[in-house]
């Protein structure tokens, strides 16, 4: 079991093995959330703790409810999310402020500025200001644990839920940490009937609502003396009012300038503000992403620069601020050099390369999703046509068709995750299906969520925890939506799948292909002993490149001059020829029907 | 050592990076050292280009390192070296993992892989430090521990002491794979050290 961390012993954590720990310290009961780069380490860690029930919910308005539920029942609860997943639970976020809690409820929130791993870069800061609930701020691992515990005090003191923001620099840095004592709520398990709080009939909501206001104007009041809203004085020609990592990287290319560092991000220290402004020659705001701070500070009558002098895209560093700042070139810099990109690519091995290596053949729209597989719209793929955000797939290409008529059957499938189609896309195909749509839908079952690093879904039949459970059959679940075709294939076969695949875009019906197989990259995958290792005969390769068309990066190009070519025996005219790398190669044999030479085969399989 | 020292590391998702890295910063805290690490999950993982950023002296603040300050490289993979050319300065000390990786459009056809890659450090007249780790790791029987092997080396730049190293690998590789881990370590340290002597 985890807290194998002794009190007092320093250790280096991430800012979410941090939050982790704060949660275990802060003697949180339940917890919930959704995977989302960089927000995922947090429950994979607190799982490992003992006496705290963690879950992976199918999605992040689920995740927020259950927790709201504990607090309601007086347990301290934490929910965490990435930064678009604020936006799926923001229905229960709003009113939760208005309801407030029980015992202490703290939603953590990941922004990642950059996009690192993300399909927007929204400053979640604004979800603090819009739904009316404090927002706390850590600039770095030591930070995200204590304001974690804070957050849990402010909540229960004001009967609020409270959002906790990371950025991408906080979830993901890793910093030392010294190990604290755990501490008890001070709320009371039990259910306990107080409909004035808890049912929000406007009648109810109308009176919340005055309290909110009330509520927000202590928590102002508590913000002037919180001791993490703290001025650190030095040189008074410049003042910086910052805030999470910004305030780091304040630190370092201005070590001896003020700086006032707000700990909570909303509600504002009006009079710390004015006092902080009215003692420094120069006031400068430097944030990430909105100018959410700088609007605030111009709000109350107090000149400073911001947003003309710091980008408001992407992430900032040390480097960025000093030349905003003093606007000087620090010194001379090696100019880049230009080497071929890497970008990231599916595994060798990838299930989904098969389904994709079928669609990109069929020359249809390809309605996308989120997940590993929104890779396949880099090339050679070239395979998806839109990607928007968790479950909108479905509804998307029900839209088009619906926007294009009967000219469109045959022309646009929607493809979408196992685990995103449990987050989401179970709506969008209802829609489908009560609004006699023909869609046709291929749900990439690969046993797992991928690309933030294999967490179990409701579909998988295994918790968090890693306990067996009831997995959703998604054949089942689509029948009982409505859907009369269903169809499940191996996608590693994929002239099987195109067959299949072209037959069910011409129906006239709603349909769906299940494509399962599990992902290369799950331990009982990697382990397998079968593994079938492909390899090449070299001299029968013509260097006709259609086994590069389905982009495996196993398989490689091996150019050749005309002299090359004759020295080893092929046509001078050939430029090269393929190899496959049997140290990458994962057996999925995906490659080989792609081959009509027989230049492909099973190393150590008579292959006559 | 009042300066913080600044320690880039880069390579290919799967190489170990990120286990290299934690290796790295835990020692440099059992040294006594503050020290802050930062990488990036997610996306990057999927075979794409890794970096980290190891920071470590009295006090760190940015987990950043900025263009051009970085005090050490250690490329895992040849090419990616010189994609993070301007995080380096004259003065930099580049050790280079001379094992090719082919990037997808390299490996389909569309582009080629750059032929003069330590040239490249020569003309600047970088400090580089080229070796086949992927050959010392595959002598010792383990093509994994590439990454310590690289550590190994790292390691007489820094000033820790092996010990610290050791108890560092000690409380993260599983005991299974901890020997040849630590004879990764071992080789790659004398390697670059046997460097050192010829230069």
């Amino acid at each position: 079991m985890k807290n194998k961390n002794n009190i007092g012993e320093m250790v280096l954590l991430s800012g979410n093995e941090a939050i982790a720990q704060g949660a275990f310290e802060a003697g949180v009961t339940v917890a919930s959330g959704y995977p989302g780069t960089p927000s995922t380490e947090i429950l994979e860690n607190l799982c490992t703790y003992e006496g705290i029930y963690t879950e992976w919910a199918p999605n992040e308005k689920v995740a927020l409810e259950v927790a709201l539920g504990a607090s309601f029942a007086g347990a301290r609860a934490l929910v965490t999310m990435k930064h678009v997943g604020l936006n799926v639970a923001a229905d229960p976020l709003f009113t939760a402020a208005y309801t407030g809690v029980k015992g202490g409820l703290v939603i953590v929130n990941a922004d990642d500025p950059d996009m690192h791993s993300s399909q927007n870069e929204q400053d979640n800061r604004n979800y603090a200001y819009a739904a009316k609930v404090p927002m706390l701020e850590p600039s770095d691992a030591a930070d995200a644990k204590e304001f974690l515990k804070m957050a849990y005090r402010i909540s229960e003191e004001f009967d609020t839920p409270v959002l906790l923001r990371t950025t991408t620099r906080v979830s993901h840095v890793k910093g030392i940490v010294a190990i604290g004592k755990p501490e008890c709520s001070t709320a009371i398990l039990g259910i306990e009937k107080m409909p004035e709080k808890f049912v929000m009939l406007p009648g109810h909501a109308r009176k919340r609502r005055v309290e909110l206001e009330n509520r927000m104007n202590r928590l102002k009041e508590f913000a002037e003396t919180f001791p993490e809203n703290r001025i650190e004085w030095a040189d008074k020609k410049k003042g910086f009012i910052t805030s999470g990592v910004s305030y780091l990287y304040v630190k370092e290319a201005f070590p001896g300038a003020s700086v006032l560092k707000l700990g909570m991000a909303y509600p504002f220290p009006d009079r710390l503000i004015r006092d902080f402004a009215s003692q420094v020659e120069e006031l400068i705001i430097i944030e990430e992403l909105d100018p959410f701070i700088e609007n605030h500070v111009k709000t109350l009558g107090i000149a400073c620069k911001g947003k003309e002098l710091i980008p408001a895209i992407g992430e900032l560093n040390s480097l960025i601020v000093k030349k905003s700042v003093s606007g000087t070139e620090p010194r001379d810099l090696f100019e880049p050099v230009q080497v071929p990109m890497r970008p990231p690519n599916l595994c060798a091995g990838c299930p989904h390369r098969g389904i994709f290596h079928a669609i990109s053949k069929l020359k249809v729209f390809v309605s996308g999703d989120i997940g590993c597989y929104t890779l396949a719209a880099l090339k050679p793929l070239s395979s998806m046509d839109s990607c928007v955000c968790m479950g909108a797939s479905i509804g998307m290409a029900f839209g088009m068709e619906k926007a294009l008529g009967k000219d469109s059957l045959g022309k646009i499938v929607a493809v979408i995750g196992d685990s995103t189609f449990m987050h989401s896309g179970i709506t969008g195909l209802i829609d489908v299906v009560y609004n006699r749509g023909f869609s046709t839908i291929i749900i990439l079952d690969n046993r797992t969520t991928g690309m933030t690093g294999h967490q179990p879904n409701p579909s998988t039949g295994v918790t968090l925890g890693g306990d067996i459970c009831a997995g959703i059959d998604i054949e089942a679940l689509c029948r009982a939506i409505g859907v009369k075709h269903v169809v499940t294939l191996n996608p590693h076969e994929h002239e099987n799948a195109e067959k299949i695949l072209r037959q069910e875009i011409k129906r006239p019906e709603p349909s769906v292909i299940i494509t399962k197989a599990p992902c290369a990259l799950l331990p009982e995958m990697k382990k397998r002993k079968d593994k079938k290792i492909h390899t090449t005969i070299e001299a029968n390769c013509i260097g006709c490149r259609s086994c590069l068309r389905i982009g495996c990066p196993a398989i490689e190009w091996i150019p050749m001059t005309p002299e090359e070519a004759r020295q080893f025996g092929y046509k001078e005219t050939q430029k090269g020829h393929s190899h496959i790398s049997t140290v990458m190669c994962d057996g999925c044999g995906q490659c080989r029907p792609l081959c009509k030479f027989k230049a492909i085969v099973i190393e150590g399989e008579n292959n006559g | 050592m009042d300066k913080t020292m600044n320690v880039f590391l880069c390579g290919v998702g799967g190489q170990g990076i990120l286990l290299a890295s934690e290796i790295i910063s835990s020692a440099c805290m059992h040294a006594g050292f503050d020290v802050k690490q930062s990488e990036v999950h997610g996306m990057a993982q999927r075979g794409g280009s890794v970096i980290s950023h190891i920071r470590f002296g009295k006090k760190v603040y940015s987990p950043l390192i900025e263009a051009g300050d970085a005090d050490i490289v250690v490329s895992f993979e040849m090419l990616e070296a010189l994609r993070y050319l301007p995080y380096m300065n004259n003065s930099t000390k580049v050790i280079v993992n001379t094992q090719k990786i082919l990037p997808a459009p390299v490996a389909t056809g569309m582009d080629t892989y750059p032929a003069d890659v330590l040239d490249q450090f020569n003309r600047r007249e970088l400090a580089v430090f080229p070796m086949d780790a992927f050959d010392i790791a595959e002598a010792i029987g383990e093509t994994r521990a590439v990454n310590m092997v690289l550590v190994g080396a790292l390691s007489i730049f820094l000033p820790l002491e092996e010990s610290i190293f050791m108890q560092a690998i000690e409380k993260r590789i599983p005991k299974k794979i901890r020997k040849v881990n630590i004879e990764a370590f071992l080789k790659g340290k004398e390697t670059l050290k046997r460097m050192l002597k010829k230069a």
